[in-house]
């Protein structure tokens, strides 16, 4: 008998001896940490063990926050030249990634993405943010909106749960940069490295007030969206809350930017490199659990390739390793709440509804916690809620086409515009298809690649305006003509 | 002085390269400073503007795919036809608006510069704000601004020529088309620059023009879901809110503008980045 070989992973977890959790947590105001007054719980999603309460912010916490920020505004950001805020902007970079380890693990501990992804991908790319707009301070003038750009004074930011400290940094790091202070608030499920963010504005020795953080659920948001105190709001989150946000902001003087859902068609050509297609298939539905707004929700798939293509799938999703966000070899952790599961379930009970054919991995996902096996739904038509909805997890659902305009057009039969992506190797078809396309990012053979020199943002009701590179910056200053 | 009897001139709707009248059968009258009766313009309806809207959605596609150059020259082309004709646009807003003709003048010769300048920029706007992005590996990576799609606007009630032109000519620059209300006053510059149009080689569809009241227009424009964006300059301050507000339905660009330049054009463009890997 020929021995068989195995090819099984051991388990290799990272350590959480690198950080500690405190019991409570206040929000971060005026340079200072300050008590709150009611908490919720925050909890580890692959295990529902509690991890710290977080308090939640009332109108006085916010009043004092949006005080703070403006104090710190006029009397300190504002006359400070931006040599040498940017080298602020440097120091938090650096301490960032010096303390990369802790804060991946924390993120992972908060929010249930697998600690390779935090490890190599949020908090990585949330330094990076920091330097790149810490290099702009000083160079406001040649942004392209004239000589004298200004900030506008004091920026509300909301985040999502989805990359908390990435998207931190990407509102954080740009705000900062061309001047502004910021009372920000994460999401009410992971605040915990934003409250350790805090720890580095301090350990930076940021002025006082430059950098406020408020925790607390989408009632805080609204005292902040709200507040006559903000001149500028930065959100990103569903379509829905930034509808709400752009008509309570309507009537002001407010700037807005807005970051919003997506349903991004990802566009497989019969002439593409298949291996490395399937692999940016995958790449594209299941990093972060699907919980991205420009995740590849929806493949487009050339009907003479399609059986081909779904049959790789199929076998390289059963090789997708679910579970333990903390073990290094995971590649698909935890669903970040129970709300966004029972989401995803309901979403994906309509698609075997309405006639779609399911297909999950067979995996085994563990007891404690919350949890979605990689799925596909295939035989999927644009009337289908999951051709249509958000889902924002590890679903994805297949179409098919015959002919390229029939491609862009389903892709572009959404009312999102943020991201797509385009499988080909020839290089005209993409080009051709990158022009069709109506969307904020393309990705041409590959996919969810994220770099702060690069725009992000959608098209039509995925959102107002772009976060990275010179556009992004943009978001943060006056001097355009229009208003 | 003869004793000739003008042919006076009915002023129509200008849509999908056509005249047609209002389908509402409604006019509304316009008279000179002095209260004399000048025309009976089309008080443009609800209907009117859906029209409007599937003619400029219909003609987008190929707008945006023609060339820079050729929209800078079909805008040049504008220019040429409106100085050819500029003492009709002269004796009408001398008639409507009781300027000095010197003034009026003024106005026509600003019109055909401005429609110049903007020609030039329909070749230069991407390199204006393009980028080539220095992403951290090795990806080819760029950013360019794209046409946004159908953009409605409101024009000033003065100068009702050149704010015409400011309100038309910086959306179709960027590759977008557009409907747009003209001076409800003084709309005779506006349909007379349809005519303008129609003989400069402008795509059916690419400019529609409707005249009519502001209040009974606007909030139509705001809340059409298959408008993209929104130029309210024409409109006052006080009633941006409620625009906005209708605009939020399918999260509407809505912006007011003050001078004409290059960030009018990018106002209703989108930024596109694309991704490509390199490799052998």
């Amino acid at each position: 008998m020929e021995e068989k070989l195995s090819f099984e992973y051991a388990p290799a977890p990272e350590s959480r001896a690198l950080v500690s959790i405190k019991a409570k947590y206040g929000h971060f105001i005026g340079g200072k940490f300050v008590a709150g007054s009611k908490h919720f719980p925050t909890i580890n999603p692959a295990t529902e063990e509690v991890l710290s309460h977080i308090s939640l912010a009332g109108k006085a916490d916010v009043d004092a926050a949006v005080k703070a920020a403006r104090k710190a505004y006029t009397t300190t950001w504002s006359k400070m030249s931006g040599k040498e805020r940017g080298k602020y902007l440097f120091r938090i970079a650096r301490i960032m990634q010096e303390r990369s380890r802790e804060f991946a693990v924390l993120e992972t501990l908060d929010n249930g993405k697998p600690i390779r992804e935090s490890r190599d991908v949020d908090v990585p790319l949330a330094a990076a943010h920091f330097f790149y707009h810490a290099g702009w301070a000083d160079k406001l003038e040649y942004a392209g909106l004239g000589t004298t750009p200004k900030a506008h004074g004091v920026a509300g930011q909301i985040i999502p749960w989805n990359f908390p400290l990435l998207m931190l940094a990407w509102k954080v790091a740009p705000a900062l940069a061309a001047g502004n202070t910021v009372v920000l608030k994460p999401a009410e499920t992971t605040s915990l490295t934003a409250l350790l963010f805090a720890e580095v504005c301090q350990q930076a020795e940021l002025p006082a007030g430059v950098v406020n953080i408020v925790t607390g659920d989408g009632s805080t948001g609204a005292l902040i969206v709200n507040h006559p105190g903000i001149d500028k709001i930065a959100f990103t989150g569903s379509t829905e809350v930034g509808k709400i946000i752009a008509r309570a902001v309507a009537p002001t003087n407010k700037s807005v930017t807005l970051e919003l859902g997506g349903k991004a068609a990802n566009i497989l050509f019969e002439d593409a490199a298949i291996d490395e297609s399937v692999e940016g298939i995958v790449n594209g539905i299941f990093f972060n659990q699907g919980h991205v707004c420009c995740a590849g929700s929806r493949l487009i798939l050339q009907e003479s390739i399609a059986d081909e293509v779904i049959e790789k799938l199929k076998n390289r999703m059963a090789k997708i390793r679910v579970g333990d966000p903390m073990d290094k070899n995971t590649d698909l952790g935890a669903i970040n709440s129970k709300e966004q599961l029972l989401k995803i379930r309901e979403l994906s009970a309509a698609g075997d509804s309405e006639g779609a054919q399911r297909w999950s991995a067979p995996c085994e996902l563990p007891g404690k916690g919350f949890w979605f096996a990689p799925t596909i739904f295939t035989g999927v038509t644009q009337a289908h809620r999951i051709a249509r909805e958000e889902i924002f997890g590890p679903v994805l659902s297949i179409l098919t086409f015959r002919t390229p305009q029939e491609a862009i057009d389903k892709a572009n039969n959404t009312p999102f515009g943020l991201s797509a992506g385009i499988w080909s190797e020839k290089g005209s078809k993409v080009l051709w298809a990158s022009q069709q396309l109506r969307a904020g990012v393309i990705w041409a053979n590959t996919f969810n690649k994220f770099d702060p020199t690069s725009p992000f943002g959608g098209y039509k009701e995925s959102g107002w305006g772009r976060e990275g590179g010179r556009h992004g910056l943009s978001a943060y200053l006056k001097g355009v003509s229009h208003e | 002085m003869s004793n000739r009897i003008d042919v006076r001139k009915t002023y129509k709707l200008f849509i999908n390269g056509a005249f047609p009248r209002t389908e509402s059968g409604r006019t509304y009258e316009v008279k000179n400073a002095k209260g004399v009766f000048i025309a009976n313009p089309c008080l443009a309806s609800r209907k009117d503007l859906k029209d409007a809207v599937v003619a400029a959605r219909a003609a987008q596609h190929g707008w945006n795919k023609a060339t820079a150059y050729n929209k800078g020259q079909i805008l040049y082309r504008l220019a040429e036809m409106l100085e050819g004709r500029r003492a009709q646009f002269v004796d009408e807003i001398v008639t409507i608006t009781g300027v000095s003709k010197a003034k009026a003048e003024k106005e026509v010769t600003d019109s055909v510069d401005r429609l110049v300048w903007y020609a030039g920029w329909t070749d230069k706007i991407s390199s204006l704000s393009g980028a080539l992005n220095p992403v951290a590996g090795p990806y080819y990576n760029f950013t360019i601004p794209e046409s946004m799609g159908v953009i409605a606007a409101i024009a000033p009630e003065a100068p009702s020529l050149l704010g015409l032109i400011d309100s038309i000519a910086p959306i179709i620059v960027g590759g977008n088309t557009v409907v747009v209300l003209a001076s409800t006053k003084a709309p005779l510059s506006a349909m007379s620059f349809a005519e303008v149009i129609a003989t400069s080689d402008v795509p059916a569809g690419v400019i529609n023009i409707l005249t009519g009241k502001k209040d009974e227009i606007t909030p139509w424009m705001a809340s059409h879901m298959d408008i993209d964006g929104l130029d309210v300059s024409g409109l006052s301050a006080k009633k941006h809110a409620d625009v906005k507000t209708a605009g939020t339905e399918n999260l509407k660009r809505i912006y007011s503008f003050k001078s004409a330049d290059p960030g009018r054009i990018l106002a209703f463009m989108e930024n596109k980045t694309v991704w490509h890997p390199i490799g052998l």
